[in-house]
């Protein structure tokens, strides 16, 4: 199942290789983390066509991460948005988003390589989360590296991670969000390679790290779209889930690839817009270029400096994206689209008021944009699965902060009134 | 018939050169344009007068996920100033009357986005003997060795301790010039040479090539430098001349990187001689 390297042919690169998706992917990488990455294939080779593995996987999804996910129709913000809108409800597994899918396999092939510690990069804190989660129930030694603003931005993540027992480095280099911690994962391993695997969390990085964290995130639609056949029937119209890096997404995506008649929709973060220079709408702004170990889209400039992205979610605000995704663009099988801050924060406030959920400000992306585009893209009363890859509680303080909204927070606590 | 590339035939010079004075070559890395270009300039012509015989001019890259601190700052430095890669290669330009072989080290991403064909013709035409991308490995690098070829461009390819026999046969196979053996699991200018292991894949690396064999990472200081020297064809120095050149006065750091060099081409001097 590894590496199905489907046709048409993304570019002028026509012949297939191993651990590409068209002209994208690849293995960039020094040469002290060759040994890793064969060990890493084989040990996913192996695991993969092991029965064993996949058993054990299973139970700890149901019993431990509490799989399957529930999807629900969200009849309120359908009547809102013009279309038929129905949640995978990733926000309900344990640790609070999809992350968990993805490290309980990892963590199990750490186990079967030996490796004691496990290293992660985090953007919003929930792979970060995540990982210190399953580190804590393998046994593992566990160390975070995130960006030093997104320590401030996802405090409560922090915290979390630290009561899970993992080490927690801000990392101050560069950007100090995402891409900077993930440069700052990468050091640690070429240093470390010996005892530590790298828990990536996305679908990004070298070969074979995009196969293994699509395949272990498959279950979303695996789950998906049975449930929506039992529930809802038939085929959905379209697919819609938020892309950073993009490891929701191409879970999501997975079982629907080779069914056409479904439209796969990815939405990024346009940050202040697309063309403001404030953006994390890497598919949609960028250029082919070599990031974090694979070939892929990258906002670059001409000289092949990686720029900054911006987002009001951390966990979009990245300028990469997995290989894969940049191969489902550029072939047409997928469409990536951007919604910016605003229309994330106005998806964050009616998914709250409509539904009762407080989502993640990265499906809140989603959310936005099936709201001002759902309609006119894809015609009223369209059937939709949308991924929500997590919840909200993380980002409260943030959407306050950067919204200005007034939700009573002075009344409640009584701006120097309070007794105490 | 293969014609060997005039980069590489330069490079293999130093080399033997150094060898016939029975001792190794010392190579000398510092980032281009730091901390200005006038003042960096002055710093490799120091570099070379102290005994430099292969300098190694950096150009910085945004994300450089094999560089500790040191080198990510003065990077980072360079990139703030607005210096970009054509300003490199005018430096390498003026590099012209040092009369040393002189290879650009950088990141897969600069010559990719530039187009590997472009990248080879704009580094040849500034006087380039070679090109260094260590994340470039053997198997994803034929694309980019061709066109370096093509225009007289040495690679040096990295090797490491956990690279398996069947992979340093692949690296010594498409490095030209020298293979570059990374003296420890790690990023530059952090932790020390580590002995045994190091000088064990200096002699797995000999058992596959002919090749020179240089060491690099971890080596720092005059006594780091005649540790290596003893058992390599060339020591590699980037980190500690890097920071020489940083701590303190600019308009003095050509004086500071020249006593360093001094300093670790008198320690690669006084390794014992070796055999064959």
């Amino acid at each position: 199942m590894n590496d199905r390297t489907p046709t048409p042919e993304s570019t002028d690169r026509s012949e297939p290789r191993d651990g590409y998706f068209g002209a994208f992917g690849g293995s960039y990488v020094p040469e002290a983390l060759s040994a890793a990455l064969t060990q890493l294939r084989e040990a996913w080779r192996a695991a993969d066509g092991d029965p064993g593995f996949h058993a054990t996987l299973d139970t700890l999804r149901r019993d431990y991460g509490g799989r399957p996910t529930p999807l629900y129709h969200a009849a309120r913000l359908s009547e809102a948005a013009g279309v038929e809108i129905w949640l995978k409800r990733e926000d309900l597994a344990h640790t609070g988003s999809h992350k968990i899918n993805n490290v309980v396999g990892q963590a199990l092939l750490a186990r079967r390589m030996g490796k004691p510690r496990v290293i992660a990069e985090t953007g919003a804190g929930q792979h970060g989360v995540a990982t210190a989660t399953a580190a804590a129930l393998f046994g593992l030694r566990c160390t975070v590296y995130m960006g030093a603003e997104d320590c401030r931005r996802q405090r409560l993540n922090v915290v979390r991670m630290q009561l899970l027992g993992a080490e927690v480095v801000p990392v101050e280099s560069g950007t100090r969000t995402l891409k900077d911690a993930i440069n700052e994962a990468m050091r640690d391993w070429v240093s470390n390679v010996e005892d530590t695997h790298y828990l990536i969390g996305s679908a990004m990085g070298p070969h074979p790290f995009p196969t293994i964290v699509r395949e272990l995130q498959r279950v979303i639609s695996v789950e998906s779209r049975a449930q929506f056949d039992a529930q809802a029937g038939g085929l959905p119209d379209a697919v819609v889930a938020c892309v950073g890096g993009g490891s929701n997404a191409i879970g999501s995506f997975a079982e629907w690839i080779d069914t056409p008649e479904v439209a796969l929709i990815g939405v990024e973060a346009a940050g202040e817009g697309v063309g403001s220079g404030r953006s994390a709408a890497t598919i949609t702004e960028g250029s082919e270029a070599v990031l974090h170990g694979s070939r892929s889209i990258v906002l670059v400039d001409d000289d092949g400096q990686v720029m900054p992205a911006h987002s009001v979610s951390a966990g979009l605000d990245y300028p990469g994206v997995g290989p894969e995704h940049a191969w489902l663009a550029r072939s047409g099988r997928a469409t990536y689209v951007a919604a910016t801050d605003a229309e994330a924060l106005e998806g964050f406030r009616r998914l709250c008021e409509l539904e009762g959920i407080i989502p993640a400000l990265e499906p809140a992306h989603a959310v936005g944009w099936v709201l001002e585009h759902g309609r006119r893209t894809l015609g009223e009363g369209a059937r939709i699965v949308l991924t929500m890859s997590g919840r909200g509680d993380k980002d409260v303080d943030e959407v306050v902060e950067v919204a200005g909204w007034d939700v009573g927070v002075e009344r409640a606590f009584g701006a120097g009134g309070g007794d105490s | 018939m293969s014609v060997v590339p005039a980069g590489e035939a330069r490079i293999r010079d130093a080399f033997a050169r150094a060898a016939g004075e029975g001792r190794a070559a010392l190579v000398v890395y510092l980032t281009g344009c730091f901390p200005d270009p006038a003042t960096s300039r002055a710093c490799f012509e120091a570099a070379v007068e102290a005994g430099a015989d292969v300098l190694e001019i950096g150009v910085p890259f945004s994300d450089p996920m094999m560089d500790g601190p040191i080198i990510q700052a003065a990077n980072q430095a360079v990139l703030d100033a607005g210096v970009g890669v054509g300003d490199q290669l005018a430096l390498v330009g003026e590099l012209a009357g040092l009369d040393v072989p002189k290879l650009v080290m950088t990141y897969v991403t600069i010559a990719d986005r530039r187009g590997y064909g472009r990248f080879a013709a704009e580094c040849a035409d500034a006087g380039l003997d070679g090109v260094i991308l260590p994340d470039l490995p053997a198997e994803e690098a034929g694309e980019w060795v061709d066109h370096a070829r093509d225009r007289g461009l040495a690679t040096v390819f990295l090797a490491s301790s956990v690279s398996t026999d069947q992979r340093l046969r692949a690296i010594a196979g498409v490095s030209t010039g020298w293979v570059y053996a990374t003296g420890l699991l790690g990023v530059t200018g952090v932790r020390s040479v580590a002995g045994d292991v190091t000088r064990e894949l200096v002699a797995r690396i000999r058992q596959v090539t002919d090749t020179p064999v240089a060491v690099g990472i971890g080596v720092k200081d005059r006594s780091s430098a005649a540790e290596v020297a003893a058992y390599a064809d060339g020591v590699i120095v980037g980190s500690a001349v890097v920071r020489a050149a940083a701590d303190g006065d600019p308009a003095t750091a050509p004086h500071r990187v020249g006593a360093l060099v001094r300093e670790l081409s008198a320690g690669v001097a006084s390794a014992r001689p070796r055999s064959g």
